[in-house]
């Protein structure tokens, strides 16, 4: 081995605990972005030490690529705003993935005929990994933008179809793996594994986005990881299989969220079915409150707990939130917001979304921190949030949500509820919380009624 | 790839997964964004297998295409990543001051 090689596997190894380090700074948010300078400054590391390291016989296109690359990064970074962060990650894990994939078509390219076993099955691995996570994340993305309709797109024999789909990818991948002078079979593959990414997404509604993008972020992490078998690399391994294992924990937390299996997810299609299990327990009427008693009541309450929905998000109102908030506690009002994990659009967004309200972390509760609270809670304030407050789940085994874990926003004194109109929530079952005697509604726009809200408190 | 090679990768594969999930499950859910666009961005590690294919091959110019496109994705990944997440933790880390004792419990 050459110095210069010893180097570049000096700066791999450098670049791996960095990594790690970083992740394990992600532990608190103190220590989240020192954390982060160290990943960048493995990222760096690694990408000098390959220079350095490999005998480059062209720049051109290195330099092309590099230079085009990050000023769309650059520009992403500065622009995108914290709403669209699900897009945005789904888009990016949709970069990762396609680098993937073609760093694997190049190795076929070019190696094909000397590859062994082993590492044919890896370079099979990474390229169906990458490509069926390009065209799956670009869907999502679409979906969580809406250039796509976010309702689940659903038609007869679906899964059959799914199902010949994956088939026929795995049985080329089997072929291409015992006989890999066939090119035509290793670009069928590939094909069928874009279009497979696609038939993968399609059937699976918004509400469900945080489960698929956790899952993405795993698969694209997992073709990191083979592509580092293939290259014989381990920085990639470690890198891609630290990406992929927080995506499946992620997949996990998002499922327990929703007490769904990730099968289910996958292949359920729970926005299709609309039972009507439920809907016999609840009944009553809605009883409406004005905006004026709306605040009276805030502004006279002890403990307040706000619920912010994804509706809180679609309105743009987590700024008139943290207003209303800060009058509040302006009046001695303790004010505390309960944070349900599928709150937003990806795991934790909710949280990205106050912090940048500038909402102190220290008030964003979780559903286990704050549920024992609701009880001695004055009032709770729930904005554009429905099923993830609907105490069906806890209490209806029928219920379609049976079982799914929420913030139990029916326990507190009394409850006032943001909502557009009188309509059902996303999944379209009724909610009982609603038709309570300590519930009272105020219908709006939420971004309107809370700076009303806002507004009014100071008149009390 | 000898067995030895691969035996050793293995290896990595499997402490780093185990690793993995000890670091990662300790992240707080309220850092669960920035921590997909962390670990996304360290994932843009593919890079280096990218610039590699861009400019090392000799005599393979579709090699070079290929790896100029994988190249500006995966720079992409790292710059735009790391940008964001950069981003979302100074929003994170305004307001210290004003942090009650509760933010020390949740770094438990």
């Amino acid at each position: 081995m050459s110095l210069t090689s010893y180097f570049m596997e000096a700066t791999y190894l450098i670049a791996s605990i960095l990594f790690i380090l970083a992740l394990k700074g992600m532990s608190h948010p103190e220590t989240a972005r020192r954390g982060m300078f160290m990943a960048e400054a493995g990222m760096l590391a690694a990408i000098v030490g390959t220079l350095v390291g490999t005998e480059i016989v062209t720049w051109v296109w290195i330099i092309a690529g590099l230079t085009l690359g990050s000023a769309i990064g650059a520009w992403m970074a500065v622009s995108v705003p914290m709403t669209a962060m699900p897009q945005r990650t789904a888009l990016s894990h949709a970069f990762g993935a396609l680098a993937a994939a073609l760093v694997g078509v190049g190795e076929f390219l070019v190696h094909a005929q000397e590859m062994t076993v082993v590492t044919r099955g890896a370079l099979g691995f990474e390229v169906m990994l990458g490509a069926l996570t390009t065209t799956g994340s670009l869907i999502a993305a679409g979906k969580l933008q809406g250039f796509i309709a976010g309702k689940p797109i659903q038609f007869r024999g679906q899964n059959a179809v799914n199902l010949a789909v994956a088939l026929a990818m795995i049985g080329c991948f089997v072929y291409f793996w015992i006989h890999p002078e066939n090119v035509a079979v290793f670009y069928t593959m590939l094909g069928m594994a874009f279009v497979f990414g696609i038939m993968l997404v399609i059937p699976i509604g918004s509400a469900d986005m945080p489960v698929v993008m956790s899952l993405l972020n795993s698969y694209a992490g997992l073709a990191a990881a083979a592509t580092g078998f293939v290259l014989q690399n381990n920085v990639l391994i470690i890198a891609g299989t630290l990406d992929g294992f927080s995506g499946f924990i992620l997949s996990v937390l998002m499922c327990k969220a929703m007490n769904r299996s990730i099968t289910n997810v996958l292949f359920g299609g729970f926005g299709s079915v609309i039972a009507e299990a439920g809907s016999a327990t609840a009944g009553g009427v809605m009883r409406e409150i004005s905006l004026d008693d709306a605040a009276m009541q805030l502004a006279f309450a002890n403990r307040v707990v706000f619920v912010p929905g994804y509706g809180l998000a679609t309105a743009q109102a987590q700024h008139a939130c943290r207003e209303l908030g800060e009058l509040l506690e302006g009046r001695g009002v303790t004010v505390k917001y309960a944070i349900h994990p599928v709150a937003g659009r990806m795991p934790g967004h909710m949280n990205v979304l106050l912090a940048e309200a500038n909402v102190p972390y220290s008030a964003l509760y979780e559903m286990e921190q704050i549920n024992p609270e609701f009880p001695s809670t004055d009032v709770a304030v729930v904005i554009g949030a429905n099923d993830v407050v609907n105490p069906d789940a806890r209490d209806n085994p029928k219920s379609l949500i049976a079982g799914m874990p929420i913030l139990e926003v029916d326990r507190a004194k009394s409850v006032i509820v943001l909502k557009r109109g009188q309509g059902r929530g996303f999944s379209g079952l009724e909610n009982p919380l609603f038709f309570k005697p300590c519930t009272t509604m105020l219908y709006g726009d939420a971004k309107s009624s809370l700076s009303h809200l806002a507004q009014a408190v100071q008149h009390v | 790839m000898n067995p030895a090679v691969l035996i050793a990768s293995v290896y990595v594969f499997a402490l780093a997964a185990f690793l993995g999930y000890q670091v990662i499950s300790r992240v707080p859910p309220l850092l669960h964004t920035p921590l997909m666009s962390a670990t996304n961005a360290i994932s843009g590690i593919s890079l280096i297998g990218s610039l590699v294919l861009a400019g090392a091959m000799k005599n393979q110019p579709s090699a070079h295409i290929l790896g100029f496109v994988a190249v500006t994705a995966a720079t992409i990944n790292v710059v735009g990543g790391f940008g964001i997440t950069d981003r979302m933790l100074k929003m994170f880390g305004k307001r210290k001051a004003e942090a009650k004792p509760d933010a020390k419990e949740a770094a438990k």
